[in-house]
């Protein structure tokens, strides 16, 4: 198994994301043209350390989830590069990609829906084997029993069929698969939504154990702000398949500087009676990611647009010390730039 | 308690998917009565050497239009004074192996293309135009032509009974699949690496046999009744088969003597089909997910 060598002082980069891009045609009419695009990912760039989890947050919709499937090549690249270990993985034919595929890996969302119903989950996990390596039967079935233990289940689940299993069992299965054969980087998209909140603090747990373990990297997909702050070490904020705002976890929840970050922030519930915060309000909803806004996409519903947000398009720069932001007033305060 | 014990020592078997199909299956009086006659025609065409006592071909002109319940022919004779009984055991294998073989061949190239179709978007539009094509023909004239084209014989009607299930069969199959297609764990195998053939048989095929036992139920009494109409035709078997159909067709002369000729494999002809009706009836329901609930 692979060593821990955690080296805070100089961080290798794993995964670099430049300009990536997915479009979804919209086809019409009676010749199935193309009339248009549905903009889910727009240049996206983002270097992912080992070792490191990176949440990325954003409203339904805002293309979190295309992003982490585009990665993988669960969807096909529209533009941009990706790169994995220093080499461009977008344009690999099939088998080439086979070795990338041990590599990365992916947790869903639902783990009602993320095993097939009719299998066991012993043969589940065994098939993972079977599809990547050339171990003997018996090789196999130890390493599916060792694989359970890791993730905190029983030798004697090994026959049973998921309906048998607990939401929180099942995504425990489903993080088994995803280990299985040893990858450096895993999506987890929206991985413990769906479960009860003590059943989502002891998966959490469990993805920590495994990365501690085998230095793996995560890339946290998640709409839920606190469990990314306890979770992710970096945040990434998106908004309307547009990159918002980056930084470390700290300083994206204390200090932020995009107002849809601050309105995001906001929004969550506090249980506490004093303190009286101001509470950004986003008024309409996500404009159409087929058409989008003119200049800076969140104009329309930002509290402190000026002209200049409706025609230039604010870079994604970075304001501070690794702390990204696209906004021609980042960082300041809503009433100085309202005047 | 090691590991390796663990897993020898298996604790006590959940029940299992076709366990759960059978009990929800016995729930249902009209589909127990269906399998019960469905069974009794099975062991009618295995043992149909032990159970009669005559030949269902050999001529007898001497004891000819027999009626019902004369001694030793309790279903009486036919014009040539063939034991009735012996015809009609004799004829039920024939009605269940060409059902059977017509069904199973319609079912290969109903799912092959089915699959195909829902799993490739390219091919679908392809697939299904040529299903429609099919579709587009009355049944029993598509066999017809089938049968013009191939000649006359039980062969041949089988093949043309599974060219014409072959149409509803990829349409319930694809539809089936379009649907599994999109559920996390396809795209989680395909996460995983896994070839769209492994996908294709793995995994989705085994979450889309539930339509399909359904549909080759319903199917069989379908089949049976197109091989009977066929040979009322004379398309499909050929005098002195003992064939329902065939038997009622060369009864029809005697309606008025010996009515028993007609009505007696018309009964068989009825009795099957309706018992695989029912029990596909019970099945449609036994195997769907949404009556998990106990009552």
């Amino acid at each position: 198994m692979r060593t821990v060598e955690k080296s805070p002082s100089k961080p290798e980069i794993l995964l670099e994301l430049n300009d990536v891009k997915k479009y979804f045609p919209i086809k019409g009419g009676i010749l199935k043209r193309v009339q248009g695009n549905v903009k889910a990912v727009e240049s996206v760039s983002l270097k992912l350390y080992k070792g490191e989890s990176l949440g990325v947050v954003g409203e339904s919709g805002c293309g979190k989830s295309t992003l982490g499937r585009t990665i993988l090549g669960l969807e096909e690249l529209t533009d941009g590069k990706i790169k994995f270990n220093e080499q461009e993985i977008q344009d690999l034919k099939r088998k080439e990609k086979k070795k990338f595929v041990k590599e990365m890996q992916m947790i869903f969302q639902d783990p009602y829906a993320s095993l097939n119903p009719r299998q066991r989950i012993g043969n589940a996990l065994d098939e993972v084997f079977r599809m990547h390596t050339n171990m003997p039967a018996q090789e196999r079935k130890e390493a599916v029993l060792d694989l359970l233990k890791e993730v905190g289940l029983k030798a004697e689940h090994y026959d049973r069929y998921p309906h048998e299993f607990s939401g929180g069992q099942r995504q425990r299965i489903g993080i088994a698969r995803a280990i299985a054969l040893n990858p450096s980087f895993i999506i987890c998209d929206e991985a413990v939504s769906a479960l009860d909140v003590s059943v989502q603090a002891q998966v959490l747990k469990l993805l920590k154990t495994l990365q501690e373990k085998y230095n793996l990297s995560y890339l946290f997909i998640s709409h839920d702000l606190g469990v990314v702050r306890y979770f992710c070490d970096r945040v990434l904020v998106m908004y309307l398949g547009h990159t918002v705002e980056m930084s470390d976890v700290t300083k994206i929840f204390n200090h932020p500087l995009h107002p849809y970050t601050r309105a995001l922030l906001s929004a969550i519930p506090r249980p506490t009676m004093q303190a009286k915060r101001e509470r950004i309000r986003l008024v309409g909803d996500m404009p159409n990611p087929s058409n989008p806004p003119s200049g800076c996409v969140f104009h329309t519903r930002c509290p402190m647009a000026q002209e200049i947000c409706s025609v230039d398009k604010p870079a994604f720069i970075e304001h501070e010390k690794d702390h990204f932001a696209a906004c021609h007033f980042a960082g300041q305060s809503l009433s100085r730039v309202l005047g | 308690m090691t590991t390796a014990e663990a897993v020898k020592a298996k604790p006590k078997k959940k029940e299992k998917a076709w366990q759960t199909t059978l009990r929800r299956l016995f729930r249902n009086k009209m589909a127990i009565v269906g399998l019960i006659v469905v069974l009794l025609q099975i062991l009618l065409a295995v043992f149909a050497p032990v159970i009669t006592m005559h030949d269902p071909i050999r001529q007898n002109l001497g004891s000819s239009e027999l009626p019902m319940f004369s001694d030793g022919h309790w279903l009486g004779t036919d014009n040539y004074g063939r034991d009735v009984w012996s015809r009609i055991v004799y004829g039920a294998r024939i009605s269940l192996v060409v059902g059977a073989v017509a069904v199973s061949l319609g079912l290969l190239g109903g799912v092959i293309l089915g699959m195909l179709a829902g799993y490739y978007r390219k091919l679908d539009a392809i697939i299904m135009r040529f299903v429609d094509l099919l579709f587009s023909f009355p049944g029993i004239l598509l066999a017809m032509l089938i049968i013009a084209i191939l000649g006359t014989s039980l062969v041949n009607v089988a093949i043309a009974i599974s060219i014409w299930s072959i149409p509803t069969c990829a349409r319930i199959v694809r539809g089936s699949v379009l649907s599994v297609k999109e559920k996390e764990y396809i795209m989680a195998m395909r996460s995983m690496g896994a070839s769209n053939l492994r996908i294709m048989v793995k995994h989705i095929l085994p979450n889309v046999t539930a339509p399909i036992i359904v549909f080759a139920t319903m199917r069989m009494a379908t089949a049976i009744l197109s091989t009977a109409s066929l040979s009322y035709l004379g398309l499909g078997a050929q005098p002195p088969t003992p064939e329902w159909g065939a038997m009622i067709s060369q009864g029809q002369d005697f309606m008025w003597t010996s009515p028993h000729l007609t009505i007696v494999p018309g009964i068989a002809i009825m009795l099957t089909v309706f018992a695989f009706n029912v029990l596909g009836d019970g099945l449609r329901d036994a195997l769907d997910p949404n009556m998990d609930v106990e009552q």
